[in-house]
């Protein structure tokens, strides 16, 4: 059996008293598509911004392409190299045009050169069916553009694994749709991907695992079809008939 | 209607009581005076001036030695103040416990009290010629000022040299939006090639008890520069960790997902958007040190107020028109420097920030 | 250990600097230690005691009190001590918790007029102490606080007029206030000194330290009304319609209702111009005061004791830095609890 791409073991995570993480234990391998869902404060954004090394566990080990990511500076830099992430307030640079948003990675951190990074740029804008936007500050579009833009941005790093942090719960609902489709491409074309997200329907669609959260460990972790219809734990059935109901 | 004709009235008294005080005293009044004889020298001018120039020529010295002291001090304030304020935010304990204790000492010592020290106790007190400070050669540093090399133009060279300075700007500005940094260097270059082709540079060199060639800045001048430079850096150093503090977290942390590294995030990422929130208290500081280069009146270096509100002023006894003409031209300054800080901050700063 | 290891040697460049870092200190600190404290003279009364080579506090010590008192009379200093421990208890009842705001604000107004009367000596049968024998420290002191208490009714006034909706009144006070903040204090002073005495009737003098005080307090006043309009723009436009609905007029409005809130908002602003306008008082040692710098300055042409100005710049920033850096701290200190801050 292959080595899974991304590989948590008993991580721990305490912000002062609060335990975030409680001894999490998840296998990730290559193709695969995750949801992690959970109640708000269970955890679940803590443990993918883990995974990039954005927050630094206090006891565990999380292994990326088999690096791991307690080994410095260095370790953490070839890690974040092979994974991309989109944020739920899409953190855009205001100050940077769209194409510069997207070329700036790739030249700085990638060694790209300028006219490589901007073909690349445009290849992705089309691939978030925004070629059009290229010119414009992050800030002229809506907030249904701007996370299609970041997720063109973290793509054009090529990036192995892409972490979704709530993409989608800073947005009006009906620029939701726009990107939740772009995700849901993303994970026809077989990228792996590990996404904390309240959309259900999303989940169902595209996950081959759920992942289910509660104060910081794995109460559930089942395929949709097994998470939906036959929950095990009775946190699940609460968490699934409090956003399931209406 | 009755504190109008108060305000009147108040008006009326003071300007009878000048008048009086005036013809008391034997006090011309008007602007002619600026055309009369000057009859004193002046230590540092940046144009022609003897004995024999008009005092209004004088003004022109003054005020131009007051530009002068605040270009360099804004230049060097600015560079240091950002590399301070920068440094206090490094991963290094000790680099950013140094810069915290430059900034909280230089900023609550009076600025005079600094220039008087500058002036007093470190230049005054250096070795003379023959014993100077010797920087690579170069420079030289001893009780009569800082010597350092002068580049002379040949007759006409100006303005090759202006063209080149011109056409690099240009070229610049084009690099900088299409991010071609070795096509910049390859002008710069070219720019150096024009300039040894025109100029020559002028070497100080001790000859007997005092050096010829190259150029000399006063001990006034450099005891101003230093303390003005040093003492607004440190509150530029302040406004720049303001500025950086400002910059959303999720800013940084996008670009560490990005795997940006560490000296491009700062550059491409939380300076941008910092400068946002520095520019207009920049500003401010730059408002500063000008009024504050005023301070040279304190150790005699002849800028604006230590020529004009001071020896013309002893002179002529004109108060009125010399302290009316002074303040209006720092008025003028302060409008002026406030202008234009304000498109560079339409302009730059807050670029892509107003939708 | 492991904390030298992350912050002071992780990496070469880190290590670099840190070494880089470290040398230098050594090499400027080192010396200047030695200068300042070990190889020091501190006991003696004349010149010629000091001898080591090291810096000579005699000087300082023997000097001492002219740089606090200036010419003061010796035998009426305790005036200036009385006047001192007034201000400090005036100032300390602000920052005591259980006293009220309203307790310390009368206080300090009484204070203030109690401490001039004192100074100069009118009115309460002790000899007069003409102001040109004014110096020093207390004297630096003097500038700050009577500048501030003159400038600060000025500086209210200026931010209310900054605001009205009178154009008349915005646009003077507007004018006012950018007037005396576009240009540099020296020509504030210099205005005060030399062309005050042009404007009043021929045989009425005013008195150097009333010019001074006049300069500085209308400086004073023109940033103090821009920090206060900074108080006045927080406070939300629903307490003025809830005083208006109240049946509060203009100034009662203001007096009761907008003016506590606004000043408490500025409470690190008004400190911090204070701050400047302590450092500033330094500038009337060019039109010929002898302030705490300017005294020391003085002192350092003094015959018997030349060739000591590092001594006396030290000496005056020390004195400067822990009185500045103390009214920070306390700025910032008042920043951090004005949360729950209550008047």
């Amino acid at each position: 059996m292959a080595e899974p791409v991304i590989k948590v073991e008993q991580v721990h995570k305490w912000f002062g008293s609060h335990q975030a993480l409680a001894g999490i234990d998840l296998s990730v391998m290559a193709g695969e598509r995750i949801v992690v869902c959970g109640p708000s404060g269970s955890g679940k954004s803590t443990l993918v911004r883990c995974m990039n090394g954005l927050e630094t566990m206090n006891a565990g080990k999380i292994t990326v392409n088999q690096i791991d990511l307690a080994g410095g500076s260095a370790a953490v830099e070839q890690v974040r190299k092979s994974v991309g992430m989109v944020f739920q307030q899409f953190n855009l640079f205001p100050h940077l045009t769209v194409e510069e948003n997207l070329c700036l990675a790739p030249t700085r951190s990638l060694g790209l050169s300028q006219a490589n990074a901007q073909e690349r740029a445009r290849k992705y804008l089309e691939r978030v069916h925004i070629p059009e936007q290229a010119g414009k500050f992050p800030l002229q579009l809506s907030g249904g553009q701007q996370q299609r833009v970041a997720i063109a941005r973290a793509l054009c790093m090529e990036p192995q694994i892409m972490l979704f942090d709530e993409p989608t719960s800073a947005l009006d609902p009906e620029m939701i749709k726009e990107v939740l489709d772009v995700i849901a491409e993303l994970a026809a074309d077989g990228m792996t991907m590990v996404c904390v997200t309240h959309e259900m329907g999303l989940a169902r669609a595209m996950a081959d695992r759920i992942v289910f959260l509660d104060e910081g460990q794995i109460v559930e972790e089942a395929p949709p079809s097994e998470f939906f219809k036959a929950p095990k734990s009775d946190r699940t059935k609460q968490f699934l008939s409090r956003i399931l109901q209406h | 209607m009755v504190a109008v004709a108060v305000v009147i009235a108040g008006a009326v008294w003071l300007f009878g009581n000048t008048l009086d005080n005036l013809a008391n005293r034997g006090i011309a009044s008007g602007f002619s005076f600026l055309k009369s004889t000057a009859g004193f020298g002046i230590s540092t001018s940046l144009i022609d001036f003897s004995e024999a120039s008009s005092i209004g020529r004088a003004f022109w010295v003054g005020l131009l030695n007051t530009l002068l002291v605040s270009a360099i001090s804004v230049v060097l304030a600015t560079i240091l103040g950002f590399a301070i304020g920068i440094a206090r935010f490094s991963k290094n304990w000790l680099l950013g416990r140094v810069a915290t204790v430059y900034v909280e000492t230089l900023r609550n010592i009076p600025l005079l009290l600094q220039i008087f020290f500058w002036y007093f106790a470190v230049l005054r007190a250096l070795p003379g010629p023959r014993q100077s400070y010797d920087l690579a050669g170069w420079f030289f540093l001893n009780n009569r000022g800082f010597y350092i090399p002068k580049l002379e133009i040949i007759d006409g060279g100006g303005w090759v040299l202006l063209g080149a300075v011109v056409m690099a700007f240009l070229a610049f500005w084009q690099c900088r939006h299409k991010g071609i940094s070795r096509s910049c260097a390859g002008l710069a270059v070219l720019l150096f090639i024009s300039l040894l082709a025109v100029g020559s540079v002028s070497v100080p060199a001790l000859t007997g008890f005092n050096f010829t060639g190259g150029t000399v800045l006063s001990p006034e001048l450099v005891a101003l520069v230093i303390a003005l430079s040093s003492y607004t850096a440190a509150f530029i150093a302040e406004i720049v960790r303001a500025g950086v503090q400002s910059v959303p977290r999720g800013q940084i942390e996008a670009a560490d997902a990005l795997s940006l590294p560490d000296k491009d995030r700062m550059r491409f990422v939380v300076i941008p958007q910092a400068l946002r929130v520095i520019v207009p208290l920049l500003t401010n500081q730059y408002l500063n040190l000008t009024k504050n280069s005023s301070l040279a009146a304190a150790i005699a270096f002849p800028d604006l107020v230590s020529v004009f509100a001071g020896t013309v002023l002893n002179i002529t006894g004109q108060a009125i028109e010399i302290i009316g003409i002074t303040m209006a031209v720092y008025l003028t300054i302060s409008l002026t420097i406030a202008f234009s800080m304000n498109i560079f901050n339409r302009t730059t700063a807050m670029r892509g920030l107003s939708s | 250990m492991s904390w030298a290891r992350q912050n002071l040697f992780s990496g070469w460049g880190n290590t670099l600097t840190t070494v880089l870092i470290g040398f230098v200190l050594v090499w400027a600190l080192v010396p200047f230690l030695d200068w300042a404290v070990f190889s020091a003279d501190w006991v003696g009364s004349k010149r010629v005691d000091c001898n080591t080579g090291g810096a000579c506090w005699v000087y300082v010590i023997q000097r001492f009190d002219q740089f606090m008192y200036g010419f003061y009379p010796e035998a009426e200093r305790w005036r200036v001590d009385v006047g001192a421990v007034l201000l400090m208890i005036a100032l300390m009842l602000f920052f005591l918790p259980r006293v009220t705001g309203r307790l310390a604000l009368v206080f300090l107004l009484l204070a203030l007029p109690v401490g001039w009367i004192l100074l100069t000596g009118q009115g309460l049968g002790l000899p007069a102490v003409e102001t040109r024998l004014w110096g020093g420290m207390m004297l630096t002191v003097v500038l700050t606080v009577a500048g501030l208490a003159l400038a600060f009714p000025v500086a209210i006034l200026l931010a209310l007029g900054r605001r009205s909706s009178l154009p008349v009144v915005r646009i003077s006070c507007t004018a006012f206030i950018e007037l005396w903040r576009g240009v540099p204090l020296i020509t504030v002073l210099f205005m005060a000194s030399v062309m005050l005495p042009l404007f009043l009737p021929d045989g009425a003098s005013v008195d150097k330290l009333l010019r001074a005080l006049i300069g500085v307090s209308l400086f004073a006043g023109a940033y103090l009304a821009e920090v206060i309009r900074g108080g006045l723009q927080a406070i939300p436009r629903g307490q003025y319609e809830a005083a208006a609905a109240l049946g509060l007029g203009y100034w009662k409005t203001m007096i009761y209702v907008i003016l506590p809130q606004a000043l408490r908002h500025v409470i690190p602003g008004l400190i911090n111009t204070v701050i400047a306008l302590f450092k500033d008082t330094t500038l009337v040692l060019i039109i010929g005061m002898f302030d705490f710098l300017g005294i020391i300055q003085a002192s350092l042409n003094d015959q018997e004791w030349l060739g000591l100005a590092a001594e006396g710049y030290v000496f005056a920033a020390l004195v400067y830095w822990s009185i500045c850096f103390g009214l920070s701290r306390l700025s910032i200190n008042v920043e951090q609890r004005s949360g729950v801050y209550r008047g």
